[in-house]
């Protein structure tokens, strides 16, 4: 494998004019240029989420606010949750995706280039199309009107009877839109891993952030194409006077939660596979040991990919399913704990007599391990359909998709990002910034949503834009919206972070935490062919039989 | 430092791609297929499907018959025949543009002689969603056959495409299979 790689000419890059380097960017189909396209559009589109949360917050602090009016509240709590899935959630796992796969493969780019740009653009105008709502829902009247239907859009509100206006339509179309975007991407991945491996990595050999992407990938193609498919019904009961969901010319209102959960469970596994993919090369790196049980960490992701296909109608136990239907999803919700528990066993046993760095991507890892942990088993607990009957729609399932989103996926990709940082800057991200940017981060997370589930419990349900004060839902309100306070701080000092490392960042070098995988045994950033020659690899630590050509690990394996 | 990998090849990316793009369209068809049963039976007014739908035999025919003539092509042009090749492609785009005229001739009857439309009621809105994701991919599929055999008629078309346009085949076949479902939901379990 070589190693050396041209010396890219950055300072002549940087001294280019304005226009000409936009220019680049924006005609670009190169995967790591396209990769932080994504990653920088997520960004964005999470501060305006995370925006939208707050104002929620500030609205409910104390009984009886009246911070924002009824009608904005539903906007936000639509517009939040539509926002954190489809505009920051699905784009930054594609962004690192697309950025680490040809380099983790040994690729020189995606097997598409050009779809993948194609496939950006379409995700990135998703995102606009929703926002441009705010102006053209109304017809630009200059009153302003975003959705307001909440995130899953249930019949009967989507209807022309109920959601005058085109809000509703500016809702289906950015998901439609950016939903293609997603199966381009998902397409791309999957030709990428299957077809552009460097000579000697077979499948078993490749990195699991590769196989778990995978796996992610096939979930896309199977999951967003039914939301694609309900889309576009719901585009015919509104334009053409179709009946779909029309419950009084024959049609389901059902369907639709079914359509729309069929793509909504395995969603959360498309978020969550690739947060797994980060921990699990994280948690070897900073443990100075080998990933412990690869082919069942593989095997537990495939399990977790097939089982998440039929487990949607946990979603609806409060809707009234028969007691069969109840009992297969009751069941087949509680599998998936299983395969969920071996990859958690699995990250444990590698830090098992490791020589653990607490570095800041692995406190962010250590963190989602907990947590990770804790959202599961509340997920265990809402699978059971009686307990869901007593809690479905409360601030308990807020608070525990929450404290998967957030504590899971989130913090995972925090590590991500630190990891990975100095090979896409070629700078180091400061360690005591990030450190800041942890302790405040977790320290908000664990306020907002660890005491969200009380009121909950206590009987508050999610949606509401007020309260009556008394019922014993006030001090924990107070507690959790001072929680935003931290975590607002925390996001402060991470971009802050961002910027002072890429700006004044000391120089990371190739392989700063020497590591095993490939992206690292090019420079850092990587040049635009990535690797000078593509190299060949015998085991999954390539970099590792590099560097102990004495004690390579393909004897092993 | 490492032995060189002799034998190192992996999958075409085309038809990994197309087999992709076939899994998600299939997920899109059977959400389609599934609402058309789960609403079979319970058209609260008419047109009832059993009194107006006719099944399309000579039409399916053709579209089914285009799989084995665009297999024949892709044959040819492996071979080398670019001749026989435009001949078989030619005759499958004449296959499927039968095929099209004949939903589009059904679509008449049904809209100006039977007064279905797709906001009639509940089996219009099923009907003509179902059958008209099939007929836009069948238009695609026409659309992007025509553009090669616009490059055949251009001499532009050779032996070395034949891993090219076998993609597009792929594409064609998956469109005639879904008739296949399409036609036993809506013409014979829907009726």
């Amino acid at each position: 494998m070589s190693t050396d790689s041209i010396v890219w000419p950055r300072s002549e890059s940087l001294s280019r004019p304005f226009v000409d380097q936009l220019h680049e960017w924006i005609t670009t189909v190169d995967h790591k240029q396209l990769g932080i396209m994504y990653i920088v559009y997520a960004l964005i589109f999470l501060v305006i989420g995370g925006v939208e949360a707050t104002v929620m917050r500030i609205q409910l602090i104390r009984p009886h606010n009246d911070f924002v009016s009824p009608q904005v509240f539903n906007r936000m709590f639509t517009m939040h949750g539509t926002t954190m899935i489809f505009f920051v959630a699905m784009p930054i796992m594609f962004g690192f995706g697309n950025y680490l796969l040809p380099l983790m493969i040994g690729a020189r780019d995606m097997a598409f280039p050009r779809l993948n740009a194609f496939s950006f653009w379409l995700t990135a105008f998703g995102g606009f199309l929703l926002y441009f709502s705010l102006l053209g829902a109304n017809g630009l009247y200059g009153a302003g009107n975003a959705p307001d239907v909440g995130w899953f859009a249930y019949a009967p509100l989507t209807s022309l009877a109920f959601s005058t206006g085109h809000s509703t339509d500016f809702w289906t179309l950015s998901l439609l839109v950016s939903g293609f975007g997603s199966i381009g991407t998902a397409i791309n991945i999957i030709a990428t891993i299957v077809c552009m491996r460097c000579p000697g990595m077979t499948l078993g050999k490749m990195p699991l952030l590769a196989w778990l992407n995978l796996v992610m990938a096939g979930l896309v193609l199977l999951a967003v194409s039914p939301l694609t498919a309900a889309q576009i019904m719901l585009m015919i009961d509104r334009y053409l006077g179709g009946h779909f969901f029309d419950t009084q010319a024959g049609g389901s209102a059902v369907i639709w939660m079914h359509f729309f959960w069929i793509f909504g469970h395995p969603e959360v596994y498309v978020l969550i596979i690739p947060a797994f993919a980060f921990i699990s090369e994280i948690v070897p790196v900073f443990s100075r040991k080998a990933m412990f049980g690869y082919p069942i960490m593989v095997a537990a992701t495939v399990a977790i990919g097939f089982l998440s296909m039929s487990v949607w109608a946990h979603h609806m136990f409060t809707v009234g399913m028969s007691s069969n239907a109840n009992t297969f999803f009751v069941l087949s919700t509680m599998a998936i704990s299983v395969p969920t528990g071996i990859k958690i066993f699995n990250w444990l046993a590698t830090m098992w007599g490791g020589k653990i760095l607490f570095k800041t991507p692995m406190l962010f890892a250590i963190g989602f391990l907990f947590q990770f942990l804790i959202a599961g088993l509340t997920g265990v607990m809402l699978s059971a359909a009686p307990f869901d009957w007593q809690l479905g729609n409360s601030y308990f399932v807020v608070a525990h998709f929450h404290y998967v989103i957030v504590g899971g996926i989130l913090f995972a990709l925090f590590g991500a990002f630190y990891y990975w940082f100095p090979k896409m800057s070629g700078k180091m991200c400061s360690e005591t910034l990030g450190r800041w940017h942890f302790w405040l981060f977790l320290i908000g997370f664990h306020l907002t949503f660890d005491f969200m589930h009380i009121p909950g419990l206590l009987g508050m349900p999610r949606r509401i834009y007020t309260y009556e004060p008394g019922r014993g839902w006030d001090t924990w309100n107070l507690i959790i919206t001072v929680g935003v306070v931290f975590q607002s701080l925390g996001i402060l000092v991470f971009v802050y972070n961002l910027l002072w490392s890429y700006f004044r960042g000391e120089i990371a070098g190739s392989d700063p935490w020497d590591a095993w995988t490939l992206e690292w045994s090019t420079s850092s950033p990587p040049p635009a062919y990535n690797f000078a020659t593509i190299p060949t690899v015998r085991s999954r630590r390539p970099l590792w039989d590099l560097k102990h050509p004495q004690d390579p690990d393909w004897k092993y394996e | 430092m490492t032995v060189p990998e002799p034998n190192w090849v992996l999958p075409a990316r085309g038809p990994v791609a197309m087999f992709c793009l076939i899994a998600a369209e299939a997920a899109i068809f059977t959400i389609f297929v599934v609402a058309y049963l789960f609403y079979a039976g319970k058209n609260p007014m008419g047109p009832q499907p059993r009194d107006v739908l006719e099944a399309p035999i000579f039409y399916s025919i053709c579209l089914l018959s285009s799989s084995l003539t665009i297999h024949m092509a892709v044959a040819a042009l492996r071979k080398g025949s670019i001749r026989n090749f435009g001949a078989w492609w030619g005759a499958t785009i004449v296959l499927g543009a039968t095929f099209l005229y004949g939903t589009a001739s059904e679509w008449h009857r049904l809209i100006y002689r039977e007064g279905l439309t797709i906001s009639t009621n509940l089996f219009g809105t099923t009907y003509y969603s179902l059958v008209g994701l099939h007929g836009s991919h069948v238009v695609i599929g026409l659309v992007a056959m025509t553009t090669v055999m616009a490059f055949a008629f251009l001499g532009k078309v050779s032996q070395e495409h034949a891993e090219r346009v076998d993609v597009l085949s792929l594409y064609w076949h998956f469109v005639d299979a879904v008739w296949v479902v399409v036609f036993t939901v809506v013409y014979i379990i829907g009726r």
